[in-house]
């Protein structure tokens, strides 16, 4: 036996195989996902960073910009301006999505279909939207404040967050929803049976089974909230929070080093609730059994009759919101001339449609080198445990942190660099792909890792002991398995390309402009009814792309059923 | 250790291994591990969770990669080769088909790269679905198929390209008792007609004991034992091998100054002759319940006894009985009597029995340190 020459002298390295074409491939393409990540995630970042330790002429100074920064009070404002709007607007989206997803998951309330689709609304549309409807509806010569004669004073906290709730309304009710659809019907029935009353269900079984969804709500508008751009750029007037004063340094002052210095403080808060949301979703996962069963919600006509009431409201609230807009498109002169017109349709002031072509072949590129990039480096992440895994994973997560502000200030630094080889991309449409590509890098990222890791792990030793190599099965197996999840994905990139500004905003050139960086600048310019002829073409858009989604994944489905679902006849139920 | 020569082998071994050691950080889980297959052997790795055999499996399939030693092939050294040069077929516990191909495509999996005429990959794929009795399910879908037909189908996609090695990754586990003794005739009868050298990794020991030529006992990363499945149930060479496989019954005993003697208790017994061990050695006595010999047949000879009844337990065909040796009431001994001589033998509890450990059954073996 051969105990006794043991352990003492095993080496650390492992007995390497001869390279083949395969294993060369494969480092390769991990080697290009690495390089792709450091050059478009990690190096921008280290750049922010070191240009907030510098002067206006390069020339190191440590901490003065932020000492600079935290004791002028004009600029320091917008550090507690950022925090009031986004707690307020966190705490008023929250409270308000839990009733609404309560409404559509744990009750029978008429017509659930209906309001969930009305509350996605917002989904479609660039954040300065909300901001604009606001402004037409209870600006100084919005369709309320003149119908009333009162001017609310729209314009400041109060606007911000009004179309701030609107705005990340769907992100949080669809967190809830899914948080109030996981759980224990057995859980209730042990309640009833122990005689507990209705409050005392809703305190001690309702509530701590959703405190989780409820947080990572909390943690996703307010990252959104703090990060956004367009609507305290709309509706904002004099109140500076942290995204516009970046804007206003670097695109006013041409102050680019305290751009860079606010975009590092306006890391942190986004950095922090990413971090905190990543434990808190990991606990999620955990509470619900796979034995749970499905809870099916009683007929309780009182609350069924508020709840409905509650629901309507809202919907029509968020209704009138994109109403406003559409109105506004079509009449000549918002509010004087009310006869229909289409003529803000011809976006004579930026030179027709060219902006919003602009928009769609950038959107159609990021969907597809997006899903390309994502799906892949999720694969070689997941199923080629190589060296550079948990590097590669981590530099992945990093973007949903990034402020796109923050991602559109770092490439101007990086792109627009003078005798940069990466210069060359500065001024093109491609540049405009690659920040959306990994502005919205972490979600889809996620969803393919979830997706590969629901697969047999043994698929790659499959194929490897029958000598097919494995991009060969990468495309006969793996990918047909996650169609489903790839679809949602190009889904997500082109939806969010679409409406996305604050990275972009810096990155426009002539001849590259999108089509809700050209909302604002109509909007800037005084040109608000085609600004929201042209934001209600962006929503259009949506919407129609949204139900070819829907039709694709009814074909997925019908596709994969066979392969998901046993024989009828033949098998019992398993 | 050199490890025997599989009978009638003529050329060099299927696989050889040399030292293999393997370590995940700080875990070791190979230490030195060397023994052959022979050409057209079922081999099994057999030991518990954790033991190294299916990280040793995984070594020949090159799925990981070892520290150190050598893999050899029909001679060859294959340590450095990847997976797809080492020409095998491999089965896995979760069977691994894919759920978006058919049967048959799952089967033709491996033979469409080899760029092989579609016709003949087509006669291939009528074979193996053929010889695993699933010709009519050949344009379903995995997801339709019985666990144990899944299996079938996994065994069938590993076969197609005619590996000159099979292996086996607890192929048997995610099935239902029924279905796993079917198929393990099944499987052996296969392996035999194919004459394919086969390695299975099992934890079942009856799996192991049914189906294999030869049998590697593995713990903590090292063999223990390497045999036929008759020499590792009648003489397990370690006290691990011992627990491990079939029911033995384990005495706390010392060594006599009488060579071949030790003291259990209060009683004196004679046992196999085996190394002779220093007087007071701490040792263990080994008897399986089925060797204790009951009644009339445990007159004469050497290591008689009387033995209380304690408890009896109804397994069927056998009846398990608890003993007492005499001075010995907490020593328990089980023994396995057929059901249908209790009454003869007059074995109620309580009862008092002859019954004799017979020299030849009782192994002796060291007490580890720690054991009581």
């Amino acid at each position: 036996m051969t105990r006794a020459s043991a352990s003492a002298a095993i080496p650390d390295r492992t007995v390497g195989h001869r390279l083949d074409r395969e294993t060369v491939t494969g480092h390769a393409l991990v080697a290009l996902f690495a390089l792709f990540l450091y050059v478009f995630v990690l190096y921008p970042m280290l750049h922010v960073l070191w240009r907030s330790l510098l002067d206006n002429s390069g020339r190191f100074v440590g901490a003065a910009n932020y000492v600079r920064y935290f004791s002028t009070p004009a600029i320091a404002a917008s550090i507690t301006n950022s925090l009031t709007v986004s707690v307020l607007a966190m705490t008023v989206t929250v409270a308000f999505a839990f009733v609404y997803a309560y409404a559509l998951t744990r009750t029978r309330v008429r017509w659930r279909g209906l309001f969930r689709l009305a509350a996605m609304l917002p989904i479609f549309a660039p954040s300065l939207v909300q901001g604009l409807a606001f402004v037409y509806l209870f600006g100084n010569n919005g369709m309320v404040t003149r119908w009333t004669g009162v001017n609310v004073g729209i314009y400041g906290a109060k606007g911000i967050v009004l179309a701030e709730v609107f705005y990340c309304f769907p992100h949080a009710m669809l967190i809830l929803v899914a948080a109030l659809t996981a759980t224990d019907a057995r859980l209730y029935d042990a309640a009833a049976a122990l005689g507990a009353s209705r409050l005392r269900t809703f305190l001690t079984v309702t509530l701590p089974g959703v405190k989780y969804g409820l947080m990572s709500a909390c943690f996703v508008v307010f990252t959104l909230v703090i990060t956004d751009f367009g609507a305290p750029k709309v509706i904002g007037g004099k109140y500076s929070v942290m995204a516009t004063q970046i804007y206003d340094q670097v695109i006013g002052q041409q102050n680019f080093t305290m751009g860079a210095t606010v975009s590092v403080v306006l890391l942190i808060p986004a950095l922090v609730a990413f971090m905190v949301d990543r434990v808190v979703q990991r606990r999620q996962y955990a509470l619900i059994s796979s034995s749970a069963r499905p809870l099916v919600p009683r007929t309780r006509p009182l609350a069924d009759w508020l709840l409905f009431a509650y629901c309507g409201l809202v919907a029509l609230a968020i209704a009138a919101v994109y109403l406003a807009i559409l109105v506004s498109s079509l009449v000549r002169r918002w509010p004087y001339d009310l006869t229909l017109t289409l003529r803000h349709y011809a976006f004579d002031t930026i030179g027709g449609y060219a902006a919003l072509g602009n928009s769609m072949y950038v959107a159609i590129l990021t969907a597809v080198v997006g899903t390309l990039i994502a799906f892949a480096g999720a694969y070689l992440v997941e199923k080629r445990r190589t060296a550079l895994r948990a590097p590669l994973y981590v530099l992945s997560l990093l973007p949903v942190s990034i402020p796109g502000m923050v991602l559109g200030l770092a490439y101007i630094f990086v792109f627009n660099a003078p005798g940069s080889v990466l210069n060359r991309l500065y001024g093109t449409l491609a540049i405009l792909v690659i920040s959306n590509l990994v502005h919205y890098f972490t979600v889809p990222f996620l969803t393919a890792t979830g997706a590969l890791k629901q697969m047999d792990a043994e698929f790659e030793g499959v194929s490897a002991s029958l000598g097919v190599p494995f991009w060969r099965t990468f495309t006969r197996v793996t990918v047909p398995i996650a169609l489903p999840s790839i679809v949602a994905i190009s889904m997500y990139f082109f939806l969010n390309a679409m409406v996305t500004l604050s990275a972009v905003v810096f990155l426009v050139a002539p001849g590259t402009e999108l089509a809700a960086v050209a909302v604002l600048l109509m909007d800037d310019a005084g040109d608000t009814a085609q600004a929201a002829a042209m934001s209600v073409l962006i929503i259009a858009i949506g919407l129609a792309v949204r139900l070819v989604y829907w039709w694709l994944m009814m074909g997925v489905t019908r596709r994969t059923q066979g392969w998901t679902a046993p024989l009828p006849d033949e098998r019992m139920p398993a | 250790m050199t490890p025997p020569r599989p009978p009638g082998a003529a050329g060099p071994p299927a696989v050889e291994l040399e030292a293999i050691a393997k370590r995940f950080g700080a875990v070791v889980a190979l230490r030195g591990v060397s023994l052959s297959v022979g050409e057209g052997e079922l081999v099994c790795f057999l030991g518990p969770s954790g033991c190294g055999k299916t990280t040793l499996l995984r070594i020949v399939a090159g799925l990981e990669r070892q520290n150190a030693g050598i893999v050899r092939m029909a001679g060859r050294d294959v340590s450095r080769l990847p997976p797809a040069e080492r020409n095998y077929g491999i089965v896995f516990q979760s069977y691994a088909l894919f759920p978006n191909l058919t049967v048959a495509r799952n089967v033709a999996y491996g033979l469409e790269t080899r760029r092989r005429p579609k016709a003949a990959i087509a006669r291939r794929v009528d074979e193996l679905l053929a010889l695993v009795h699933l010709a009519g399910h050949r344009h379903r879908y995995p997801a339709q198929l019985s666990g144990g037909e899944q299996q079938r189908v996994a065994l069938a996609r590993a076969l197609a390209p005619s590996p000159s090695l099979l292996l086996l990754d607890e192929p048997l586990s995610a099935l239902d008792a029924r279905v796993r003794l079917t198929l393990r005739q099944e499987i052996r009868a296969l392996q035999r007609r194919l004459g394919v050298t086969t390695i299975m990794v099992t934890h079942d020991q009856e799996e192991a004991l049914t189906m294999a030529d030869r049998i590697v006992v593995m713990n903590h990363g090292v063999v223990e034992q390497v045999g036929t499945p008759v020499e590792i149930y009648t003489e397990p060479s370690s006290l691990f091998v011992a627990r491990f496989v079939g029911q033995m019954n384990l005495l706390p005993a010392t060594a006599c100054a009488r060579p071949g003697w030790v003291r259990v208790g209060a009683i004196d017994l004679r046992h196999r002759p085996a190394a002779p061990a220093p007087p007071g050695t701490r040792l263990v006595l080994g008897i399986r319940p089925e060797e204790i010999a009951v009644g009339p047949a445990s007159r004469g000879g050497d290591n008689a006894l009387v033995a209380r009844v304690r408890a009896l337990q109804f397994q069927g065909a056998l009846t398990r009985l608890a003993l007492a040796l005499p001075g010995e009431e907490d020593a328990r001994v089980d023994c396995d009597v057929a059901t249908h001589v209790l009454d003869e033998l007059g074995a109620v509890e309580g009862a008092e029995l002859a019954v004799a450990l017979r020299p030849a059954a009782l192994r002796v073996y060291r007490a580890n340190e720690g054991d009581p």
